[in-house]
Formats: structure tokens, sequence, C-alpha cells
């Protein structure tokens, strides 16, 4: 398929000797935003987590399998990890600004990448990624300000901008509402609306009205599988297997 | 179980348990308490027996600066005056401090000042060099013995055989003080004289400059090498049986009595390398072996207490582990590393074991100025003072106690200082 952006193929994840993840397959267009639901332990942040290989960091973790970004396989020893992460950015549950100044903390990704050649463009980008994030206006006076001053959804609005800042075509989300109150949540809920323009978003929630709002395809996983995946209009009002049917209308989970 | 009855035996229970919560505060509170006592009574104990030290006893002199006995004249150049013959000033003008004295008096008397009187006289002059062909009084440093005596940390009422003065001797004295021709001041000596053996000009700048000295050559190495180590440890290297095992052993090592590190040094750094012995060079590198685990261990908990979720916002844009590390988790967890070395430095300090195995314990008389000059540190000088058969040391040994005291207080109080001011709470 031509717009197909990311494409997994069976993909295993093992914690130690723990099974985390049963044979994955998925395929994700550009542009699109996917959520992926499912209850607690799942697999899906973990499967979140194979996209830009963040699974590195656990030292007992084996992803086997294939996971194509671009037709590039990036399961594989070869992979450029660097340059695959610069490709897909990535917001964590809990915002995780660095404890520097808001400049500073956008204008990280582009510095160590080497995307500016003078002040005057690192400070374009900088404010270009402030506000395509929707932050600019709120922080435009106060950008030398520490980044962990800002309230908790400001806060995680600097990640998106962080993310966004170097550039890149894929955005990978893990619950990045769940440390947020509500107004907070409908803010960054527009700006994946508005994202989606030039990016495609991964999303993993647990909240059902949240993928349902905000995503054009859902994955639901369940115990390390994929259960479903389709249309997020088709999953939340007829979906095919029973068990989707029984997570979303909250029997469990 | 009816209501009635479980609340009857939760008020009984409750009694006991209260009780039970005041004897563990009072438990606490007398631990404390004694604690505390113990630590008043050594500080009073340092104190009292060392404040004495802090003054020197000052005798008037008068000098006669005879262009004769000097063998100088008015226009000598710097260098004939350097060569003056001020001990025939300094005989003369004790052969006249008490009017007719008799050769044995004579002997006597000359026992009431020290060794050091040459030298002021000296300095004196050179200082004014005008006072040539004039008598002048100077103040000039007494004898320990009478030192001691007038700070009446040696008695006069026991037998003349068992004292440092006779009984003309203490005459003398009292006439000097009668006549006002003694006083006590600030020791300067105290704060800018290496070690002696006379104990009115024994200092503690020697001791001082070359626990600096060790100190120095402590932190060059220990703390690059320990922040080498701790950040491998912690963010690169894999977790095997090698690296598990190293970790156990760096514990370990933390626990290895220090002498052990002395003998090491004495062995290798000393006799296979040839390093100079009795040096901070050598000291410092010993300690520096000595501190290197602790500052390790201290290093990687302040590494591990960096969360996390920084490190993964700093790959997630695409940093290596390497900047991720140096840019982000380093910087976060340095005013712990230096709170850890702070630590292990003041370890190092108070150390004397491993010192006196590589001949820091000689008697080094000079200021070093160098990491390759003999020195003493300060507890060793403590060690040396406390040993000395001399009234006079005894002063010496507290006060250079309270030196090293304070001196780590500082170090503690830099060490709080920046916990407190670069902390941060995730």
């Amino acid at each position: 398929m031509s717009n197909s952006k990311i494409l997994a193929n069976g993909v295993d994840v093992y914690y130690g000797s723990k099974q985390a993840l049963f044979g994955i397959s998925m395929d994700i267009k550009e542009k699109e935003v996917t959520a992926l639901i499912g209850p607690s332990g799942c697999g899906k942040s973990t499967f979140l987590r194979c996209i830009n290989r963040m699974n590195d960091l656990i030292e007992i973790c084996k992803v086997s399998g294939s996971i194509k970004v671009d037709n590039e396989e990036i399961i594989s020893e070869k992979t450029d990890v660097v340059s695959l992460r610069s490709k897909i950015g990535m917001v964590f549950q809990k915002p995780n600004p660095f404890p520097k100044s808001i400049f500073d903390n956008v204008a990280y990704g582009p510095t160590i990448h080497g995307l500016v050649d003078s002040k005057n463009d690192l400070e374009e980008i900088v404010h270009s990624s402030l506000k395509k994030a929707g932050l600019f206006d709120e922080v435009k006076d106060r950008l030398n300000e520490p980044g962990t001053s800002l309230s908790g959804g400001q806060q995680q609005r600097l990640c998106i901008a962080r993310a966004i800042a170097v550039n890149p075509e894929i955005i990978l989300m893990d619950e990045p509402c769940s440390a947020l109150d509500p107004i907070a949540t409908a803010i960054i809920e527009e700006l994946i609306d508005e994202l989606r323009l030039n990016y495609t978003i991964i999303i993993v929630t647990h909240s059902m009205q949240q993928a349902a709002r905000v995503s054009q395809k859902t994955c639901f996983f369940h115990l390390g599988e994929l259960i479903e995946t389709g249309e997020t209009n088709k999953i939340f009002t007829n979906p095919d297997n029973t068990k989707t049917q029984d997570y979303i209308t909250g029997r469990f989970g | 179980m009816n209501n009635s009855v479980a609340k009857e035996k939760i008020v009984s229970l409750r009694k006991k348990r209260s009780l039970e919560d005041m004897r563990f505060k009072y438990y606490g509170f007398t631990a404390m308490c004694l604690s505390l006592a113990v630590l008043v009574f050594l500080l009073y104990t340092i104190f009292s027996k060392g404040y004495t030290a802090f003054q020197k006893t000052i005798v008037l002199l008068e000098v006669d600066y005879n262009q004769e006995v000097l063998k100088l004249t008015s226009d000598s150049s710097d260098e004939e005056m350097e060569k003056g013959k001020f001990f025939r000033v300094k005989k003369q003008a004790i052969e006249n401090f008490f009017p007719d004295l008799s050769k044995s008096d004579i002997k006597l008397v000359k026992k009431l000042f020290s060794i050091n009187v040459d030298n002021e006289i000296k300095d004196y002059f050179l200082d004014n060099p005008e006072v040539i062909n004039t008598k002048q009084q100077i103040w000039v440093t007494a004898h320990s013995d009478v030192d001691q005596l007038l700070k009446g940390n040696s008695r006069r009422d026991v037998p003349e055989d068992r004292r440092k003065l006779n009984d003309i001797q203490l005459s003398y004295v009292d006439q000097l003080v009668e006549e006002n021709r003694v006083k006590q001041v600030f020791n300067n000596f105290f704060f800018t004289k290496a070690d002696s053996r006379h104990p009115e000009i024994a200092g503690v700048a020697g001791s001082f400059m070359g626990s600096l000295f060790t100190l120095f050559t402590v932190f060059i190495l220990s703390f690059p090498v320990a922040i080498g180590a701790s950040v491998y440890l912690e963010e690169f290297a894999p977790k095997n049986r090698i690296t598990e095992l190293i970790e156990v052993n760096i514990s370990n090592l933390a626990a290895v009595p220090s002498i052990v590190f002395g003998l090491l040094g004495l062995g290798v750094l000393l006799n296979v390398f040839g390093l100079p012995r009795s040096t901070p060079l050598v000291g410092g590198s010993v300690l520096a072996l000595m501190t290197l685990p602790t500052i390790i261990i201290a290093c990687r908990a302040s590494l591990k207490a960096v969360p996390p979720s920084i490190k993964e916002g700093a790959l997630a844009v695409g940093a290596t582990k390497t900047q991720a590390v140096f840019h982000h988790v380093v910087p976060l967890a340095l005013p712990g590393t230096l709170t850890g070395t702070i630590i292990g430095l003041a370890q190092a300090l108070g150390e004397t074991a491993p010192l006196i195995m590589i001949g820091m314990i000689a008697f080094i008389p000079n200021i070093p100025t160098g990491l390759t000059e003999p020195s003493a540190a300060l507890p060793v000088q403590i060690y040396l003072w406390v040993e000395s058969a001399e009234r006079g040391f005894q002063e010496k040994s507290a006060a250079a106690i309270m030196v090293i005291l304070i001196f780590l207080f500082m170090m503690n109080a830099i060490a709080v200082f920046l916990r407190n001011r670069f902390e941060r709470k995730w």
C-alpha cells in the first residue's frame, strides 16, 4: 500500500521469559490518528515503545518480528536508533520537561541534530514549534523561565513542542492526558486534531471517549494480543469481536 | 463478637498502645540527650585544654644594637645586615636583664627565653635599620616553661627537682610579673609556623598546608575517576556477572581498613615507583584510593536519584546515550556527587594510619610549598604532639584538634549548602 506509514508484522515482545506481545501485525496510515486502547497491562504501551525502539532501555526486553517505517526495517541490529528517534517523536505519560528554560527545552533537539546554523534559525524553530503546540502565546514573555514552572497541561504541550522541533514525521503519545485535568485534556485533544494534518500520530489512551474523539483508527489490545483494529467509528459502534464489545461497553477492564 | 465487647477491647488495648508510644518517645529523647552530652563534653574538654594555645607569653627585653657588637655600620648592605652578630647582642641583653647577675644566674635567665629570640632581635633590626646604636625595648617570646607556668598549666607547689623551673627562676618570673615586663598576647606563631622541637614556636601552618596539598591531590585523583566509574557503572555497563562482581567489590573496598591502603602506598608507590617519601603526593594518592569507593557509592546514588524520565525525554528527541547522560543526567547529579566528594575528602582529612605508613609522620620543621615536598598532615601532627613529653605540646594538640574540627565543620557546611542550594524535588 502506498500510504502505509508503519507496517508491523508478527511482533513478539518478551520481558525475560514472560511474553508481553503475541504476533502483533498492524498497518498504520499516514497523517491519521491511531488510538491504541485496552485494559492495563495489555501491551499497548509496549507496542508503542517498539516503534521508536524505546524498549532498548529495558535490558530484559527482547523484540522480534518486523516493523517497517517507510518500508525500512527498524527491528534490526543495523537500525540507526538515533535518526529513527529524530523521525519519530514521543510524548510521555507524565510531562517530563528538562529542568532547563522553556527555550532550551525546545531548542535541545534541533541543537543536537545540528538542524540550525544560526541563533536566529534556532529562535525561529523554537517559536514555530511552540506555536504549533499552541503554547507560544502563553509563554512568549517568559521563555527563559524553567520549563518545570509551567502547569501540568502546559508542560505536556511543551513536551509536544520539544518533539515537534526536530521535525518528525510520526508522533507517539503514551497516555499524554492521564496526568492532566479535563480542561488541559481538552486543549491537548484539540491540538492532536490539528497536528494530524502534518503528522502521523499514534496515541495510547485509557479513555474510550478520548479515543473516540481524536482518532480515525482504533486498535484494541487484550492480554498482549491485537484483538481488533478498524475505523474508530466502527469499533465503537459495531465491533466484530465480543471482547471489544465487552471492553468498550465497560464490562471489563 | 458484638459491638460493645469490641469497643471494650479497643479501649483497653488503646491504653497499652499509647503507653508504648510514650515509652518509645522517651527512649529516643534520652538517646539523643546522651549523645549530645557526650558531644558537649568532648568539645568542652578540647576547648578548655586548647584555648590557651592561642596565646603566647612575651617578655620585654632591652636590646642594645651597638654597631661594634653587631659588627655592622649604618651603611651596611642588606646582605651584610643578614650576617650581623645578633646572638652577641642577645647575649648582652640577657646579661643585663636583671642588675648584677652572676654567671650561673645568667644561665638560668637565658632559659626563660625562647630559642627564637635571636631571630626576633634580628627581624626587629632588619625592619628598623635606623635603630643602630640605640637601646630598644622589644617584646620577645618567652620559653615554653615560663608560658606554661603563667598559664597555670604547670604547678609551682611540687618539689623543685620535679619542676622545669627552679626556685630562682620562679622568683625571676614573679619579679617580671610584678614589673609588668611580661604579658600574654595572641599567638601568631601557632598559625604561621611549622612544627618545632620547642613548643612556644611550634605551629600548625606546616601541617595545615600539608593537609591542603594532600586533599588537593585526593580531589584531583579521585573526583574524575569516581565520576567516570560511577557514570559507566550506572548508565553504560551491561548488567552481568562481572559488573555485579565489581559493584560488590567497590562496597568491599570501602570497608577495607585504611592502614592497608597505607601498606599499599608503602609497598607500591614508594618502593616500586620510587615516589618521594613523606610527601602530599604520595599521601594524597593513598587517601584517594581509600576514598574512591566512598565517592563512587555517593556518585552512583545521586545518578540513580535522577528520574529516568529525563533521560527518556532526551533519548526520545534523538540524543545519543552519551548526550543524554552528559547533557542531562550528570548535570542534575552534580550537586549530589560534589556533596559525596566533600564527605569523602572530610574522611581523608581525618585519616592518620595510612599517612604514618608512608612516612608523613616525620618531623618536618618547614612549611611545604609543593606536592613533592616532605610535609606533615593535621591528624599526624596531633598524634605527634600528643606523644610529646613537653607540657607545652599538650595545649597545642588540643588546639590543633580545634583547627581540624573547624576545617571539617566548614567542609560539611559546604556540602550541606550545596545540597540545599541545588537539590531538586521531583
